[in-house]
């Protein structure tokens, strides 16, 4: 009787070995195969110059230095590219932040006639594929004389990431209790005095996640930059890091560096985001109340 | 002087032009505000405070969204390009024309409009589908009480947050006949290495291999976020009745993950069919058996500058990708869902 039972569990626990191992191994080669391209431009990235083009496949190469990435500070444009995506996209999120704020709280507290109608129109220009866009974007900006300026481009981009604020900041707004309000009402306060000194400085997290995604949005963008821009010395760092790949023979190890200094910080903003990303982009599509 | 590329002339001049962005945005909004509330005064509406704070919002997305949508219909009835561009022809001829061009001869130089179409929904439906297929295999496997989960979902989603611009420029590098190294993995195991930028029909399978690594993380997370809202008693009671492993997940798990599934494969198959960057990256040397149709579209109006036509193409794109979503919606009940 002991005995049989010595077994079952024996055979229990080996059967738990066995699946321990599998889920194990396979998380083990999907994990190699994400993250090994993304390992191997770092290692590019640290190649000194006569070995960058190597066909070894070590991770850690041989004098790693790091001369790529002194040279891509120096000796290229790439601060040139961040400084003018740091302009692009800081004022991006902050005018697409003020311009979706007071509109999500007109969406969250309000209810008139048409309110349901605008907030299913801020789902449906989310349809609306940029690359259907960019035609009569350009033409509309050749005529006005926006290539080659980046206000056309800062315009574009706060008002394109609106409507996803706008779904993030009420449904947060929609999570304040009514009755602080009221309590300032009584207290003689105006709506605009109780958006400006109650409602924004109580969603403050809410506020910088929708300014970080504004943000991330206009700093990942490839597509419109490269059509409104034509000028080198406007480029984002996308279009330059593009430029940059083209000259694949002589520039990889630099090419690598620059990807790894720009990857670093969005990925651990995006780590730090993700999780709001998420819960706002199924929540927004799956009710429109 | 010069330090990275900057100088102090560029320096001055983008600054200056942030200043003019700046004062187009505030001044925008001072002039439409102050346009709103002569209108509203001589209307006598009263409760104006709503409707100030919601315009300068929506007129932005009516000047950047609506407009160019009306434009680019106008622009389908001209015949504009590089050579028209300051006088084009307005009229049905025109749009005839164009729309005659699209269906009858080649989009750019030899690909037509049909196969393309045919291409590009093999690519949404197969990307989509291996997505999701993978994303929900890894979700299974993380949703179980493993140790070391933290790490594994770290490097699992990598991919998803690194900008695709990046991923998308270094795997084109990565696929280099001599030193990238899926041919150098290749000639370690003793096969021939591959021309990934210059052969149609392997450029097509770097497009793919380079998509299908960026696309999983997203319905990976999608589908463990949906795997934690289930509640295990189901399980329970599933397993009392005798249901095995496969069972429980067609019978539970499907069902259950299907609210939250609906828009994460709706958003998918609208990203993958509008994804520009990886089939422009890796296609290098701009094959065109390698183009669907938004890198196409993007060819015809900015390499080719037949801005009519293009403006022509675009519409015909959109009226399918909408009729696409429209179809996934209704057949998987959704749309009811949505309206609630």
């Amino acid at each position: 009787m002991n005995a049989v039972v010595r077994v079952s569990r024996r055979r229990f626990s080996v059967r738990r070995l066995l699946r321990a191992c599998i889920i194990h191994g396979l998380l083990i080669a999907f994990s190699i195969m994400a993250i090994y391209p993304v390992l191997r431009t770092i290692s590019v990235s640290l190649r000194p110059g006569d070995r960058l083009l190597s066909t070894s496949l070590r991770i850690i190469p041989e004098d790693a230095s790091l001369e790529n990435y002194r040279q891509a500070l120096l000796e290229k444009d790439f601060l040139l590219w961040l400084w003018n995506t740091m302009l692009i996209t800081l004022l991006t999120a902050t005018a697409g932040l003020m311009l979706s704020a007071s509109s999500a709280y007109v969406f969250s507290r309000w209810r008139f006639r048409g309110r349901k109608a605008m907030l299913v129109f801020l789902l449906a220009t989310q349809m609306v594929p940029a690359a259907m866009l960019i035609v009569p974007i350009y033409i509309l900006a050749a005529r006005l004389g926006l290539i080659n300026s980046l206000v056309g481009l800062v315009i574009a981009y706060s008002v394109s990431s609106i409507p996803f604020s706008i779904w993030i900041l009420k449904g947060y707004y929609d999570t304040v209790p009514y009755s602080i309000e009221e309590a300032a009402t009584i207290d003689g306060a105006n709506r605009l005095y109780i958006l400006w000194r109650i409602m924004l400085p109580l969603s403050t997290p809410a506020l910088a996640v929708a300014f970080l995604f504004n943000f991330l949005n206009a700093w990942k963008d490839f597509l419109l930059a490269r059509v409104m821009l034509q000028k080198e010395t406007l480029y984002t760092w996308s279009l330059g890091l593009q430029q940059l790949q083209g000259q694949f023979q002589t520039e990889w190890g630099i090419f690598a560096a620059v990807c790894t200094m720009v990857a670093i910080p969005i990925v651990g903003l995006f780590l730090y985001s993700s999780k709001y990303l998420i819960s706002g982009l199924t929540l927004g599509s799956v009710t429109t109340e | 002087m010069e330090f990275g590329g900057l100088t102090p002339t560029i320096i001055g001049t983008s600054l200056l032009q942030i200043g003019i962005a700046v004062a187009v945005l505030v001044g925008g909004i001072a002039l439409l505000e102050t346009l709103l509330l002569g209108v509203t005064k001589v209307a006598r509406v009263r409760n104006r405070l709503y409707i100030a704070l919601l315009v300068p919002a929506i007129a932005g997305l009516l000047l950047l969204i609506v407009y160019p949508v009306l434009y680019e219909f106008r622009l389908a009835f001209s015949d504009m390009s590089l050579r028209t561009f300051r006088n084009p022809t307005f009229g049905f001829a025109q749009f005839a024309a164009n729309m005659r061009r699209l269906f009858t001869m080649p989009v750019l130089k030899q690909v037509y409009f049909f196969p393309l179409l045919g291409r590009t929904i093999f690519w949404t439906v197969s990307q989509v589908s291996i997505h999701v297929s993978l994303g929900m295999l890894l979700a299974l496997l993380l949703n179980t009480n493993i140790r070391l989960k933290w790490l594994y979902k770290a490097i699992l989603i990598l991919p998803w947050a690194l900008p695709d611009v990046i991923s998308g420029l270094a795997w084109r590098s990565e696929f280099h006949f001599e030193f990238g190294f899926p041919n150098l993995v290749l000639q370690a195991i003793g096969l021939e290495p591959i021309q990934w930028k210059a052969n149609p029909i392997w450029n097509w399978v770097a497009i793919n291999i380079t998509n299908i690594w960026l696309g999983i993380p997203f319905m990976m997370v999608i589908c463990l976020g949906g795997l934690q809202s289930i509640n295990r008693e189901y399980y329970e009671a599933a397993r009392i009745d005798g249901a095995g492993v496969l069972r429980q997940f067609r019978s539970i798990t499907l069902p259950l993950m299907k609210p939250i599934l609906t828009p994460a494969v709706i958003l998918g198959i609208i990203w993958t069919f509008n994804n520009f960057n990886v089939p422009f990256f890796i296609n290098e040397f701009e094959l065109e058996s390698s183009d669907i149709l938004v890198t196409a579209l993007f060819r015809a109006a900015f390499q080719y500058n037949n801005y009519g036509f293009a403006a022509a193409f675009a519409l015909v794109i959109f009226a399918i990708l909408l009729a696409i979503s429209l179809l996934y919606l209704k057949a998987t009940g959704g749309l009811k869902e949505m309206r609630e």
